[in-house]
């Protein structure tokens, strides 16, 4: 431990719970230094209950405390309020499911289920670490709800609580099911195979002819739940299709399984052969395998938030100088709310007390807090910096400024049809010449032999059913889907990826898009700073959480610290602090420059500096746009149409246009109403329209678009609803995605042409009448694993080659 | 010949069995979560009036 702190002294001062850097070692246990008192608490409150494993498990495992605002969990004892979260509950016992965006390593996991050290009424806690959820039993006697939720933000795992989040547990149904109908129709498959077997062989002695008959009975018998059960997805949605008259490939491959069935019972019962009841049941095993493959879900990742998501579940309210709790859909016009440092405003209100700074990153994706002064109207979802305000209500939360998005049209639940995924387009014309075939054979054969007639007919079908062709798509999607994962492109589903390869048109938002939130681009202007002011400066602005200080703190490269004395920070105006007996302000110019006015049009936000009360100058901020943007910009303007989209002024025109060119449709001050019509508008123009954007602002639009993809510097951070997610680090690669999904849509092709050829050569028996069960348990499965092959092996090699794996 | 039927009956039978545990594991949740119980397992059961153990 001696030796660690050395190395700490001369390199950095790490925090022994966040491994943050501190910036003294003022805040220490023994030899334990803390960057906050916050992560300095946690530690007590672990050690107090002996459970330091925690900080063996995983080094400086902690989450940094010192954002943290403490929150009120009051209204958790809203008996209504408390149903919806809860899972279930008798009275003495209840369970609840708390999902907990912060777990990201062993030790998360080790403290998450070892909470009943901390508080002897929960019985038993456990954490699932791909989902980043944790289900807590606790005893209604001896704790209850809001002490579970404080104990969790005490630690520094804050539950996201909101009533929206339930829906994952949906899928995971769905899932199950999958698996059920996976397993019977494999064990069946399996059964039916060996059953099958004196079949495969020819073995005509005594003994066998005597247990045929027995063995095809008994492949009757398995095959059955692989005909009502693990098929029946298939006969539903083909019975959906074409009840909507459209032909999708279910169509065929029900034709196929209800064919193969129906002429193998025929052909058992009147033992005239053995049926092909064990290609039928290979072929429904397939067919779920590539399903299920076709089925990967990012777990943790949710691309259905909308508003609610955002919004706290509950505020408080002031009625006749009482506070109490009140869920967020139930407030009124009319409400007193009292929001507190950090939280959001759920609906557009006035301002009645205080002084408001409203940051609305979350709406415009500008992070600058705007003052707000007694009777101004505040927007919902914008969040307040500084201390509590006091606002009434205008309007109700779903009719607010920013909510009345979802009111639209395009958020209403569609089902999601895959008409227009390219397996159908072809399944239509396939069915039809299958069809086609099968008829012409038969009458072909009519005149000739009736009995060869019907086994033409129906071996037509059987040989034809689309397994392969059913199976290409899933299985080169799942694989690129995976490919783009691997990239941190996350996508909904796998047909987002055809979508992806038809689009015309790319419309992207500007702020926190294509610019970046991390490192805004910080420039000093004003007298040259001498290198000891700049330390001066590097100091003080260390002591501040606020985004701007920080990347001022990363503009002086400046190792050595000065310790101050009576700092101030003003939430929203400024900090100040007295260092070496000089008096430093940083801050607005209304704060620094005390007699100006704020009128002044600033396109770039600026913060003064002044140095005993002398101004020095001003550091401007300004966008600072994503690494590579220019060759990504370059690479994609030669085949799409480009659109850019900001909330902002027009400010960074200039600049936008070193990075695209002048065909480029640039649009300021866009509301999220005029990004959603114009999307709307370039769709009616027969563009397929690719959204790339960030915060709720852009809900509407990536919802309208074809292919709408939310970009997130942190990918476990709220995004709007969306088909995908692309982690920040990964924009470069953005027509490197695209191209791929080209590939993809061709690799089917050829999956298609080849799965086609073998269905020639089956065809070729078929139309004969001569197709024997043993050739249709070579042909079919042969033709389903070719195809597998060739597209999983196809797409990673050529992901592969460009640098996607 | 005839212990075949018997044979292929007790196969069956212990091929069922086996289908049925397959199908209790997916409903127990056993496929919800295939990570975590990889890490779970490496936890050390606590030993209390451990206390030099925090120095390596």
């Amino acid at each position: 431990m001696r030796k660690d702190q050395e190395i700490g002294i001369a390199e950095k001062l790490i925090c022994y719970h966040c491994g943050e850097e501190c910036s003294d070692d003022e805040i220490r246990i023994g030899e334990k230094l803390f960057c906050c008192n916050g992560c300095k608490t946690v530690y007590e409150l672990l050690d107090a209950n002996d459970l330091c494993t925690y900080y063996n498990l995983d080094e400086n495992p902690g989450l940094s405390q010192k954002n943290d605002i403490k929150k009120n969990f009051d209204f958790l004892e809203d008996p209504e309020l408390k149903e919806k979260l809860i899972d279930f509950t008798d009275g003495k016992i209840t369970t609840v499911t708390f999902s907990i965006p912060q777990v990201h390593c062993s030790s998360c996991i080790w403290i998450l289920e070892n909470l009943y050290k901390m508080d002897s009424g929960i019985i038993h806690s456990e954490a699932n670490f791909l989902k980043k959820i944790v289900s807590v039993k606790f005893d209604e006697e001896k704790t209850n709800l809001k002490n579970v939720v404080i104990l969790l933000d005490s630690i520094g795992y804050e539950p996201d609580l909101n009533l929206a989040e339930k829906e994952f547990e949906k899928s995971a149904v769905i899932n199950k099911k999958l698996w059920y109908k996976i397993g019977v129709a494999g064990f069946c498959a399996g059964n039916i195979m060996l059953f099958s077997f004196p079949e495969y062989l020819s073995l005509n002695d005594l003994t066998t002819d005597n247990i045929k008959p027995v063995f095809s009975y008994l492949n009757i018998l398995f095959s059955l739940p692989v005909f009502f059960y693990s098929a029946s997805d298939y006969f539903v949605s083909a019975y959906k299709g074409l009840k909507k008259k459209i032909v999708n490939v279910d169509v065929p491959i029900s034709l196929g399984i209800i064919v193969l069935f129906f002429r193998s019972l025929f052909e058992i019962f009147t033992q005239t052969g053995a049926g092909y009841l064990d290609s039928m049941t290979a072929l429904v095993f397939f067919l779920i395998v590539g399903k299920m493959f076709q089925n990967k879900t990012y777990a943790a990742l949710n691309f259905e938030r909308n508003y609610k998501s955002y919004f706290p579940i509950a505020v408080t309210i002031i009625k006749n100088k009482i506070e109490t709790t009140k869920p967020v859909e139930k407030l009124m016009v009319g409400d007193r709310i009292v929001i507190k440092n950090g939280e959001l405003i759920p609906a557009d209100a006035i301002l009645i007390n205080g002084s408001a700074f409203i940051d609305y990153s979350f709406v415009t994706g500008e992070s600058n807090p705007i003052e707000k002064v007694n009777g101004d109207l505040i927007y919902a979802g914008g969040r307040q910096v500084g201390g509590a305000i006091e606002i009434e209500t205008v309007k109700e939360v779903s009719q607010s400024y920013l909510t009345r998005l979802w009111n639209n049209k395009v958020f209403e639940k569609e089902d999601e049809s895959k008409i227009d995924a390219f397996v159908n387009v072809v399944s239509k014309y396939f069915t039809f010449v299958v069809i086609s075939i099968a008829s012409f054979a038969a009458i072909y054969w009519f005149p000739i032999d009736s009995s060869l007639a019907f086994n033409a007919l129906t071996a037509v079908l059987i040989i034809a059913c689309p397994c392969a062709l059913a199976l290409s798509t899933p299985f080169t999607l799942g694989s690129s889907m995976r490919i783009f994962g691997r990239n941190k492109f996350y996508l909904k589903s796998t047909h987002i990826i055809e979508k992806l390869s038809s689009i015309t048109s790319i419309v992207f938002d500007k702020t926190g898009t294509i610019t970046e939130t991390k490192n805004a681009h910080v420039n000093f202007q004003g007298d040259d700073l001498s290198d000891y002011e700049k330390k001066l400066v590097k100091s003080l602005v260390r002591n501040s959480s606020h985004p701007l200080s920080k990347s001022i703190f990363e503009l002086f490269e400046s190792a050595e610290l000065l310790t101050i004395n009576n700092y101030q920070e003003i939430p929203g105006q400024g900090i100040t602090a007295e260092i070496d007996g000089n008096q430093i302000q940083i801050g607005s110019k209304t704060y620094v420059l005390e007699n100006s006015n704020n009128d002044e049009n600033n396109l770039s936000t600026k913060v003064y500096l002044s140095i005993n009360e002398s101004v020095k100058g001003f550091f401007t901020i300004g966008n600072s746009y994503r690494p590579k943007l220019k060759e990504v910009i370059s690479s994609l303007q030669d085949h799409y149409k480009l659109s850019v989209l900001s909330g902002d002024n027009d400010g960074e025109k200039e600049t936008l246009l070193q990075f695209f060119t002048n065909r480029t449709k640039m649009l300021f001050k866009q509301t999220p109403y005029d990004k959603l019509a114009f999307i709307e508008n370039l769709q009616n123009k027969n563009a397929k329209v690719l959204m790339i954007g960030d915060g709720l602002n852009d809900a509407g639009a990536l919802k309208r678009s074809n292919v709408g993809i939310s970009i997130a510097e942190d990918i476990n951070n709220f995004s709007p609803a969306c088909d995908g997610i692309l982690d920040a680090d990964s924009f470069n690669k953005l027509d490197t995605f695209i191209k791929f999904s080209k590939t993809s849509k061709n690799i089917i092709i050829l999956s298609f042409i080849i799965s086609f050829l073998y269905n020639i050569v089956g065809l070729s028996f078929a139309v004969q009448g001569s197709l024997s069960p043993v050739i249709s348990a070579i042909l079919m499965p042969l033709s389903s694993i070719s195809v597998v092959v060739f597209s999983t092996l196809t797409t990673n090699m050529i992901a592969k080659k460009r640098g996607l794996l | 010949m005839s212990v075949i039927f018997v044979l292929i009956g007790f196969s069956s039978f212990v091929a069922i069995m086996f289908l049925a545990a397959y199908i209790w594991s997916v409903k127990t949740g056993q496929y919800d979560d295939n990570y975590t119980p990889s890490i779970r397992i490496l936890f050390d059961n606590e030993v209390k009036k451990e206390t030099s153990k925090k120095n390596s």
